[in-house]
């Protein structure tokens, strides 16, 4: 229906990539070990972890806070976070008034350093199609509904920058360190789709690697 | 081009559906064809926007029937045929025949072997619109690979922000020249995009190319001294 089906086997798709892989490592075009080390990274160290630590340290650092909406690349540098498609990284906060919604319509533009490759949903016709002619029907699909007063901007990254939404740091959590607040900041908040629960209970576990 | 990838706006695709415990990859081939594309276009044998312009030459009912990843593997491979990188004997050969020759003989080869460039040295080109000016997307309907949105083609909006210099998409994805020119944040009301019954809380940024939009400042002006001057005009017939 809306193209998100996935194609496990080993034909098709999966028959293809493996021919032109066998084609282009002949032609020594490319090397098999660089294509399972980029898996890798993406599997494995790039994902929405990066963004958690930009937010909490934005929540808890004022000076930073204000780098990081002047310069959200230089500021996640600062983080040794970079990589492709962070080359013009814009970061726009949400408020109690104003809520911030990423969308690419034209494809599926993400800001991959501080958030990994994008989900699914992201990627779908029906987020592609109606984030921007209806966010607040889309943000009901996500279980989220905002006060009519709430100012919506829907971010259409149509060009290379790339949007990553500082969520409201929730109540309760005024004595939270960064790490911990890192644990608590969701994909979904940092896309605008979802807003971050404040914690039932101080959390003192460990963060987490990614989620 | 006016393809089916324009999709904002677009009805009929249901409500959004979220995967739980959702991985990365759903398959190997998708973090290899991933992978790929990414050597391919470090390697500078593919640029971005020949590579967006070759997942929207995908037909439509195709689009529609492939996954993300299946549509940039189709990508890769019309790249890497119409560059010449590869022939499509070669990966009929190693597919065994699995793969739909269709696919391949979409490729338009139209265009001509040109590097790829990246910026030019030359002077950065002087910024047309200052932030808060009106302006109007062009109702442009190229034939070749554009950003401009259908959706706000001929809508006004105001300069929110200047993001800098960029490529210009249009051209470089048919290495026709990178035309670099500032690319501006637009802010679009929802009313204007989408006709009064949309919510007028509701906003669209999008990025767009110096030659995508036009001034609308000066006709603004004119009508709303024309507006003034019906206005008191009115206004003294009544009295």
């Amino acid at each position: 229906m809306s193209g998100d089906h996935h194609n496990t086997d080993d034909t098709g798709p999966a028959a293809r990539v493996k021919a032109l892989e066998a084609i282009l490592t002949e032609k020594g075009l490319i090397d098999p070990a660089a294509i399972d080390a980029i898996v890798d990274i993406y599997e494995t160290r790039v994902g929405p972890r990066n963004g958690a630590r930009v937010v909490a340290k934005a929540w808890t650092d004022p000076e930073y806070r204000k780098r990081l909406l002047a310069n959200a690349k230089s500021a996640a540098a600062e983080l040794g976070i970079a990589g492709p498609e962070g080359g013009h990284l814009v970061a726009v906060e949400n408020t109690d008034r104003v809520h911030n919604l990423v969308v690419c319509t034209l494809c599926s533009c993400y800001p991959w350093p501080v958030l990994g490759l994008p989900p699914v949903w992201y990627k779908s016709f029906a987020y592609r199609s109606r984030a921007v002619s209806d966010p607040r029907g889309v943000l009901k699909d996500f279980g989220l509904e905002l006060e009519r007063e709430v100012e919506i901007r829907v971010w259409d990254s149509s060009a290379e920058m790339r949007y990553l939404v500082i969520p409201e740091r929730p109540k309760g959590t005024e004595g939270m360190s960064e790490d911990e607040l890192a644990a608590i900041v969701t994909r979904d908040s940092m896309v605008g789709v979802a807003k971050i629960a404040p914690p039932a209970s101080p959390r003192r576990n460990a963060p987490r690697v990614r989620g | 081009m006016n393809g089916v990838h324009d999709m904002g706006g677009m009805d009929g695709f249901g409500p959004v559906v979220r995967e739980a415990n959702e991985p990365v990859f759903h398959a190997g081939w998708e973090g290899r064809v991933y992978a790929l594309a990414s050597i391919a276009a470090g390697a500078g044998l593919i640029n971005a926007d020949e590579f967006r312009h070759a997942i929207e030459r995908i037909p439509p009912a195709r689009y529609l029937a492939s996954s993300y990843y299946e549509r940039w593997l189709a990508a890769v491979e019309t790249l890497l045929v119409e560059r010449r990188i590869v022939t499509r004997e070669e990966l009929l050969e190693k597919e065994d025949g699995a793969i739909d020759p269709a696919l391949i003989a979409n490729a338009v080869a139209t265009q001509g072997p040109a590097p790829v460039k990246g910026r030019t040295g030359a002077k950065p080109p002087r910024a047309r619109f200052a932030k808060g000016a009106r302006v109007r997307a062009r109702n442009l309907n190229p034939s070749g690979h554009t950003r401009l949105p259908r959706y706000v083609r001929g809508k006004a909006g105001v300069i929110a922000r200047d993001q800098g210099v960029f490529v210009f998409p249009d051209t470089n994805a048919h290495h026709a020249g990178t035309k670099p020119q500032h690319c501006y944040s637009v802010a679009f009301d929802a009313r204007e995009l989408w006709g009064k019954s949309a919510n007028s809380r509701e906003r669209v940024y999008l990025d767009l190319w110096e030659d995508y939009l036009e001034s609308i400042a000066r006709n603004l002006k004119r009508q709303a001294t024309k507006r003034k001057t019906t206005h008191r005009t009115g206004r003294r017939r009544k009295k």
